[in-house]
């Protein structure tokens, strides 16, 4: 399991627009770097971030090469109603991790 | 490092200029800024035969290296203060007076009492000014409760009193800033001292030092160290861990951090860094806040005639470093003797060596060489030399000792 940092509210007015930050420890290895053989490594990035919210897509994102290690993403959601965000990384080499929060909404 | 530099001057040695057997008065230099870089240039530029005038508003300069030892209790402010008589003495004029304004079109500073200096060429050497727009929350009223102590002088001593006032047991923060900054490897040298000074004398305490990077200068040999003599007491959270700042809270002596916020009872936060004000004034700066300069002459490639050294320069690989803005201010100076006599400049070599201390007796150094390439100051591969990462307590002793010469060493050739 990668370590991954988040920061979430826990708690939010509706309506209000929150913000969402995450990181994940990854290498995002290139597939375009010789290692200390001469060999080239082969490429192991996440490809895609996915975060739902009550099983709806609020935010995607594609990665690519060029992304560095360690990628942070940050996006801004409406806290329409009390329910669980469903973040979930995947990419090379099988890597699929999920983390899930609980948002509670008031007012 | 005496015979270094000298064997560097060697390389970049201009033919033996004329000493003046012309009618008119010898061309007049301007200098603003008396750190490492100004008093430097001033004294190389005087040695030229030309008239120099160096313009700064203190009378005593601070000096930054070795300061941290300051803050551990390990030296006086005393220490690190020096003058300029060595330079009046030189027959350079030194007007201390803060530089307002600068005329690059008519080559004239206007002076903080309204008087104007003409020059033929004008070097700025204006050192570092704190981004206090970079962190929230962390303007100028901050830094009193939250030291930066980044520029050395009254918050290097109280980020000295707040530490001997912390009780045992109680937790030291430290926030340092992504690249470019003053002086690389100084914040693990700050936080290797503290821990030092904690170990010995409040050794219940912790150090945290958050980072808003993932690696820095002489990495290994900091942790390697750090692993050795203070395991346990100091703990190092890199960007990848959630360690950059983003703010700070000063109510609550707490960093703030993109995944949460961490409090102390001394919070040391060294803020993002520009180019000294002066240098944004006239112009000098480009939008990343440093100012762009020819590598060959350190002619400012925004405001021709004029000069920019040490840390405000950007110097491609060339770290900011009091020895950077001593080894600048020599070829600075040569370049300008050459071209106020129309001479063409040649292609410098530059050195830097950076010393720190890991503990009191256990000092570590970088050094590394320097040319133009591609319009920058690039490493010159193989030149440079970084110490052991194994090697006996003699060593480490011993780099510690050459600390001390070094910095005897240039502060005697900056400041006389």
């Amino acid at each position: 399991m990668a370590r991954v940092l988040l920061n979430i509210p826990r708690t939010a007015r509706k309506g209000e627009v929150i913000a969402i930050r995450t990181l994940i420890q990854h290498v995002m290895e290139t597939g375009y770097r010789p290692g200390a053989d001469g060999e080239v490594l082969p490429r192991d990035i996440i490809r895609r971030f996915t975060a739902s919210f009550e099983g709806e897509e609020v935010f995607a994102a594609d990665l690519s090469p060029a992304i560095a290690a360690n990628p942070f993403l940050s996006f801004t959601m409406v806290a329409s109603t009390t329910g669980t965000l469903v973040l979930r990384w995947q990419g090379d080499k099988g890597f699929d991790q999920t983390e899930t929060r609980e948002i509670m909404v008031t007012g | 490092m005496k015979i270094a530099r000298r064997a560097l001057a060697g390389l970049v040695a201009a033919p033996v200029l004329a000493r003046v057997a012309r009618a008119q008065a010898a061309p007049a230099v301007v200098v603003i800024g008396g750190g490492f870089g100004g008093a430097s240039c001033a004294q190389a530029l005087r040695r030229h035969g030309l008239v120099v005038t160096l313009v700064e508003p203190n009378a005593t300069y601070t000096a930054c290296p070795f300061s941290n030892a300051v803050i551990a209790g390990l030296r006086s402010m005393e220490q690190q203060r020096f003058g300029y008589d060595g330079a009046r003495a030189q027959g350079i004029t030194v007007v201390h007076q803060a530089a307002t304004g600068i005329d690059a079109a008519a080559r004239q500073v206007t002076l903080g009492d309204g008087s104007r200096l003409a020059y033929d060429r004008l070097v700025l050497s204006p050192g570092i000014a704190l981004r206090f727009d970079a962190l929230e929350g962390y303007d100028e009223a901050a830094a009193a409760t939250l030291p930066h102590a980044w520029q050395a002088g009254p918050q290097t001593e109280l980020l000295h009193r707040q530490l001997e006032a912390m009780e045992d047991g109680g937790t030291v923060v430290m926030a340092v800033p992504a690249n470019p900054y003053r002086c690389p490897p100084g914040p693990y040298e700050r936080a290797s001292l503290i821990a030092w000074y904690l170990k010995t004398k409040k050794p219940r305490s912790k150090l945290l030092v958050l980072d808003a990077k993932d690696s820095f200068s002489k990495q290994r040999l900091f942790e390697a160290g750090w692993a050795a003599l203070y395991p346990g007491l100091l703990e190092y959270v890199p960007l990848s861990g959630g360690g950059r700042a983003t703010g700070v809270d000063v109510a609550g002596r707490a960093v703030v951090t993109e995944f949460g916020s961490q409090a102390g009872a001394v919070v040391n936060v060294i803020p993002p860094q520009r180019a000294g004000a002066i240098a944004q004034m006239a112009g000098a700066a480009d939008r990343s806040g440093w100012c762009p300069t020819d590598p060959t002459s350190f002619e400012s490639r925004l405001l021709p005639g004029v000069h920019v050294i040490g840390d405000a320069c950007i110097a491609g690989a060339m770290p900011k470093s009091a020895f950077s803005a001593n080894a600048q201010a020599r070829v600075c100076a040569d370049a300008i003797a050459l071209l106020l006599r129309g001479a063409p400049v040649p292609e410098p070599r530059l050195l830097n060596t950076c010393y720190s201390l890991v503990a009191p007796d256990y000092g570590i150094s970088v050094a590394g060489v320097y040319r133009p390439a591609g319009g920058v100051l690039a490493d010159i591969p193989g030149a440079g030399g970084i110490s052991p990462l194994e090697a006996p307590p003699a060593t480490r002793a011993a780099e510690a000792a050459y600390a001390e010469d070094w910095f005897e060493t240039i502060t005697a050739d900056a400041f006389g």
